[in-house]
């Protein structure tokens, strides 16, 4: 049977997609580096090449000093957050609870819903005069009292709690099914030989789901890398750019200050960061599936 | 096993010994805490929604209504009607076109395998991922330019985001379609190329009435997603009349002369379609997530 025949419409079906992506995706990522190296800053686009020197002031600035720092801070504590609540939330309901299947709803929906819905809700929620404050004043607990996004120290932390509120969800799915995925077998003969609860985990099912962890560092990790709508929608830059990130920074310079040069550097260097955590990981598993 | 397998309960096989009854106490006690965190956004938004004008005041935020009204719901409605239906305009066809686009896409990279692709596959993937602002300046120069010399107008308007959902959905969709369809026999595909189907036949007959379980994933991804999305609807429409919900509740949250509870209000009713969505095809929801993290 000739297969040569029906090649020609299978690369003509998947001709417009690639060609769609190579345009859309690589075509404006070159033209995006190449107007970061530009001296586009007004509303007259400008294209002569200034090399680094929009890199060169970005890192000089503030408010950027300030994304970068802002960036980390979210990171890590959102993907702690989740890490460790999804994996708590999973353990819990993976003790042959009742209503399983409603609390697993529960923790879940959040993600369903914009962020911007989110951040609207939660900048109710953390306002210091009224929301979480009065609850706790309700039920005796006033001394937790916090003003939230208002305190330069801990704004970060407010979009944290409610970036973490919407997500986590989705690490205590995947925690889940890597827990059903683990022979019961293997548990029992741990504990056959002795193992506490608190060993057998430590030991036996937080390394055997650490492919789990993996994947979800890297879907969230990416997710809070490039975090703009829940900023934006929540607290936008906050008291002295306390909550500020790179996607706000890069929206409000290109978009309401015309200065399309520095957005591209910033968007530039968000890409990058995104990148060093994509790339190895896309590669990686690409590479693995071709082997199987 | 597939994730989504996995995540079915597991029989019961241990028994449970009188020494960890008060542990059961633990479990479900934290559980429920954790459920009211969880539940405390719904709460507020559903409780102020339904109360009047009248009795609607911050330091009563966490009360109960004492009588029922949907004033705050109407008043939000008035506002966010038209920016509702541009999302409808929006989400309807952008939706169709990526599931028609990722299904060709994925029934090629799946069955038609040729030089290259294990090389095209991960470059395709990667659009997936990156921050939209890489591709945003160029991607508004294109839609301007579009406009002035081509004549279709994209720039500003509900076409051009259904145009630019599409082709950033390429990756998540055709990623979707192929795991899905690898999982098609390679000898059903053989014996019906035996039996004289082509490119399309196949397809046709063999494919596609097989396709409808990875439909309902996508098209719940990408209904989910273009719902819930900001950054282009913000950058690409500026007109308030052509703007698509999100982008509106964003400008009623900012006002200073719209009340609070208008503001919850319009939170929930801009959430309410693709939380049914979840409501009633949740487990289809979560394997498009997982499909995120390239398992499928």
């Amino acid at each position: 049977m000739s297969r040569a025949r029906d090649r020609l419409p299978a690369v003509l079906v998947l001709a417009p997609s690639v060609l769609a992506v190579g345009v859309f995706v690589y075509g404006f990522i070159g033209w995006t580096a190449y107007v970061s190296l530009s001296g586009w800053t007004s509303f007259v686009p400008d294209l002569s090449f200034v090399g680094l020197r929009n890199y060169a002031e970005l890192f000089r600035t503030f408010r950027f000093q300030a994304d970068l720092r802002n960036t980390v801070v979210f990171t890590l504590s959102f993907l702690a957050a989740c890490l460790v609540l999804g994996f708590l939330l999973a353990v819990l309901l993976d003790q042959r609870v009742r209503g399983e299947a409603v609390f697993r709803n529960v923790f879940l929906f959040p993600m369903s819903i914009s962020f911007i819905v989110t951040g609207v809700v939660w900048q109710w929620l953390l306002n210091p005069s009224t929301g979480i404050n009065l609850l706790l004043d309700h039920v005796g607990l006033g001394a937790l009292r916090s003003p939230w996004y208002t305190e330069p120290r801990i704004a970060i932390f407010s979009v944290v709690l409610a970036a973490t509120w919407q997500l986590s969800g989705f690490t205590m799915a995947m925690y889940l099914a890597g827990l059903r995925g683990i022979p019961e077998e293997l548990l029992e003969a741990a504990r056959v030989d002795g193992a506490s609860e608190w060993a057998l985990y430590r030991y036996v099912v937080v390394p055997l789901l650490a492919p789990v962890t993996l994947s979800a560092v890297i879907v969230l990790g990416h997710i809070s890398l490039k975090i703009f709508d829940l900023v934006f929608a929540m607290t936008g830059s906050g008291p002295a750019f306390s909550t500020d990130v790179p996607g706000v920074f890069m929206f409000e310079t290109t978009f309401r200050g015309n200065r399309f040069a520095e957005g591209a550097a910033i968007a530039i260097v968000m890409l990058l960061l995104v990148a060093v955590l994509i790339v190895p990981y896309l590669w990686f598993t690409t590479r693995q599936e071709a082997r199987t | 096993m597939t994730l989504a397998e996995a995540a079915l309960p597991r029989p019961a096989t241990r028994t449970v010994t009188p020494r960890v009854r008060w542990g059961r106490v633990l479990v479900y006690g934290a559980l429920l805490l954790f459920a009211a965190f969880y539940l405390m956004p719904v709460y507020v938004l559903v409780v102020n929604g339904l109360k009047s004008f009248r009795e609607v005041s911050l330091s009563r935020m966490w009360a109960l209504p004492a009588d029922l009204s949907v004033d705050s719901f109407a008043a939000a409605y008035a506002r966010l009607r038209p920016n509702v239906l541009n999302s409808v305009r929006l989400v309807v066809p952008a939706t169709v076109l990526a599931a028609v686009v990722g299904s060709l896409n994925g029934y090629v990279l799946a069955h038609w395998k040729f030089r290259g692709a294990d090389l095209l596959f991960p470059l395709l993937l990667f659009g997936m991922f990156i921050p939209y602002q890489s591709v945003l300046i160029p991607l508004v120069q294109f839609l301007q330019w579009a406009g002035q010399t081509l004549g279709v107008q994209l720039y500003g308007t509900i076409a051009g985001l259904v145009l630019v959902h599409v082709v950033y959905g390429i990756p998540i969709t055709t990623l979707i379609f192929r795991n899905y369809y690898a999982t098609i026999p390679a000898d059903l595909v053989e014996a019906a190329r035996i039996d004289g189907a082509g490119f399309a036949g196949i397809y046709r007959h063999v494919v596609l009435p097989l396709s409808a379980p990875a439909l309902v994933v996508v098209a719940i991804w990408e209904f989910t997603a273009v719902w819930n999305e900001f950054l282009f609807a913000v950058t690409i429409t500026s007109h308030p009349a052509r703007q698509p919900v999100t982008v509106a509740l964003q400008n009623l949250a900012g006002s200073q002369i719209v009340e609070w509870n208008v503001q919850m209000a319009g939170a929930l009713l801009a959430a309410l379609p693709t939380l049914l969505v979840y409501i009633f095809l949740g487990r289809f929801f979560l394997r498009g997530l997982l499909a995120g993290a390239l398992k499928g």
